[in-house]
Formats: C-alpha cells, sequence, structure tokens
C-alpha cells in the first residue's frame, strides 16, 4: 500500500490563461501539488495521493470524519477556485479517485467531445447559490409588556404560544412568498436552476432560521450584478425573511446536469 | 427584521454545508478505473446527519412546501428563445 493514486479535482481548456499559473500555488488534498495530465484540447487537473488514504476501504473509513472530509472538501475547493479565476473549469465530484494517470487520460480521451461541450456550455457563466429563511420575529417588546401584566400564569403561557405559532406561520408564508418572487425575478436572468435540499441539522448553523429554499443559479458572468440586485428587491421590506446569497461559485450544481449525448466513461449524477 | 443582508462574500470562508451541497451532490461525475465513487458509498453509515442532508439533495425538496415550485424550475431550465 505504498503506492500513488491519482486525485482529479477539474477538467479544463489548458488555454493561455493558465500559462503562468502555477496550481501548486492553490495546495492540493494530501498536500500534493496539483498537477496537468493533458490530452489533445482538454486537460485534467490530478494530484498524487497516497494509496495508504484513498484506496477504497481507506476513503470509505474517511469519508465517516467529518474532520477529514473537511479538509479534503476546501483543499478540492481551493484548486477549483485557483482554476475558476483563470478559465471555465468543470470541477469534479469529491473524491474522484484513479488508479493512475493513464485511467485519467483513458478518460479524458473518452469524454473528449463531451468536456470540450460543456467547457463551451459553462463558458463565462458562475453559479450563485440563493437561500431563503423564515426567521420569525419574537414578541415586541409591547406585547411582551402586556404579557408580563397578565395575572393568570397559565392564560400567559397559552397567549405566548399561541403568538409563537403565528409569527413562525407567517415568517413561512412570506418567505415562501419571497422564494417563488425570487425564482420568478432573479430567474429571468439566469439560464438554470437547481434546488438542493434545504440546509438543516448541525452544519446548518443554529439560530438561522428555517432555510426553505437552498437554490443555484447558473447566471451569466455580466448579469451577476443585476441578478444580485433582482434577489434583494424580491425579499426586501418583508418581514421575517432572511436571505442569503453565496458565490460565485464553479458550477458545481450543474455539470452533473449535462446532454444525453454524453459517452460511456461520463455519466449524469 | 430586513430581508436584505448583504454579506461581504470575499471575505468570508465558504460554509462547510454549502460546499458539501455542491461537492456531494454535484461536480462531474466520472466512470472508468475509479477507485470508488461518492454515489456508491452507503452514507447512512456516516455519522454525519448534516452531510447525509447535504448529499440526499436531490430529492425535490420543494414538493409539498412550494407547489409552484416545479413551474419555476422549468421557467428557468426550459428551453428559452432568448
Amino acid at each position: 500500500m505504498g503506492g500513488e493514486l491519482t486525485y482529479l479535482y477539474a477538467v479544463v481548456r489548458p488555454t493561455a490563461s493558465l500559462d503562468g499559473a502555477d496550481p501548486r500555488e492553490a495546495g492540493g488534498v494530501a498536500d500534493a501539488p496539483p498537477r496537468i495530465v493533458r490530452v489533445g484540447g482538454i486537460a485534467a487537473v490530478v494530484g498524487s495521493v497516497p494509496e495508504a488514504d484513498y484506496s477504497e476501504a481507506a476513503l470509505r473509513n474517511h469519508l465517516e470524519d467529518l474532520g477529514w472530509l473537511e479538509e479534503v472538501a476546501r483543499a478540492h475547493h481551493a484548486v477549483v477556485e485557483f482554476l475558476a479565476a483563470r478559465t471555465t473549469v468543470l470541477p469534479l465530484r469529491l473524491a474522484t479517485v484513479y488508479r493512475d494517470d493513464d485511467s485519467v487520460r483513458a478518460v479524458l480521451r473518452e469524454g473528449e467531445r463531451a468536456f470540450a461541450g460543456m467547457l463551451d456550455r459553462f463558458a463565462g457563466h458562475v453559479e450563485w447559490g440563493v437561500k431563503v429563511y423564515a426567521e420569525p420575529v419574537a414578541a415586541s417588546d409591547a406585547a411582551a409588556a402586556e404579557e408580563s401584566a397578565e395575572s393568570d400564569p397559565g392564560r400567559a403561557y397559552l397567549r405566548r404560544r399561541r403568538q409563537q405559532r403565528n409569527a413562525r406561520g407567517a415568517a413561512r408564508s412570506a418567505a415562501v412568498e419571497a422564494v417563488t418572487r425570487i425564482r420568478e425575478t432573479a430567474g429571468e436572468l439566469a439560464v438554470e436552476l437547481v434546488g438542493h435540499r434545504p440546509q438543516q441539522g448541525q452544519l446548518a448553523g443554529s439560530g438561522a432560521g428555517e432555510n426553505l429554499a437552498n437554490d443555484s443559479y447558473l447566471v451569466p458572468g455580466d448579469s451577476s450584478g443585476a441578478f444580485h440586485e433582482r434577489v434583494w428587491r424580491a425579499a426586501r421590506e418583508m418581514t421575517g425573511v432572511r436571505v442569503e446569497i453565496t458565490g460565485p461559485w464553479a458550477p458545481y450544481s450543474f455539470v452533473t446536469l449535462t446532454g444525453p449525448d454524453l459517452p460511456e466513461g461520463v455519466r449524469q449524477s | 427584521m430586513s430581508a436584505y443582508e448583504e454579506v461581504p462574500i470575499a471575505q468570508r470562508q465558504v460554509a462547510l454545508i454549502d460546499l458539501l451541497d455542491r461537492l456531494l451532490s454535484g461536480g462531474v461525475v466520472l466512470t472508468g478505473d475509479l477507485v470508488l465513487t461518492i454515489a456508491d458509498v452507503e452514507l447512512v453509515r456516516i455519522s454525519l446527519n448534516a452531510v447525509i442532508v447535504a448529499v440526499r439533495g436531490d430529492e425535490g425538496a420543494f414538493g409539498s412546501l412550494l407547489p409552484g415550485a416545479s413551474d419555476a424550475w422549468e421557467g428557468a431550465t426550459g428551453e428559452r428563445p432568448g
């Protein structure tokens, strides 16, 4: 098990915009300097990783370790970001590991036309994440004062519960309305929309409200400003709604949704 | 409470959950002489509930909550003139 495997970050065109760029600056998974494997007009950005950590069994074990997963995810992302700042990039799913560089070359050769088509399609586009939260507004000071004046603690409790329920319902309705508006107005500027599952659980963070929509939009780069403007405008002055935009991202959420003409070796997720 | 919340994106570290949404359910999926694919990993075994949420991101999250979502989806993904 002392050997090395080939970790694949992304597929790019080896264009002039990458000349002079040293992908080693981007770090790399397992501290392995990223390098380029080229076949014709397509290139894969790869790194050599120790088989001891990236064999099938080792990977399965490691993937249960959130610390390990985060480290690899951030290292993967750093390389993708480095490339995305310079050229169109097709990011690979996390932990795409081949036996060796020759296996990568075989995949590039087989998929060259499909990769080229995808690179054309995503050129000049960025992904923006738009998350919409329902954040019920806490009872106002006036209501709190009224409540403290309530002599019967049982009735005060019921009143408080009713207020909370109402606030939650109102915030949810408003958030759903915001999502619809954003999809209608900002969505017009996007070429694609993908809905991720709303975020919940420990990683979603506490006190962030209830995430009702976790969308990704593929937007032409020069429409990004207008896109943001429409997102903010759609939810402005809505009570109990919080909107968060993340990005720009490489088109992670969209490269899986490819055309039906992919050759064997490149399949739809 | 305002809906408007401009985050200084460039200065902020990407949230892990946003990254995992994309890296575990997005990204090009290849076949060939692979060691393994994430899709083949029995993720229920992973003791990371939060991550499972990210991985199972393709279940049509809005089905019941937002009945109009499928229209919006088609509106944005369909082939539109211009």
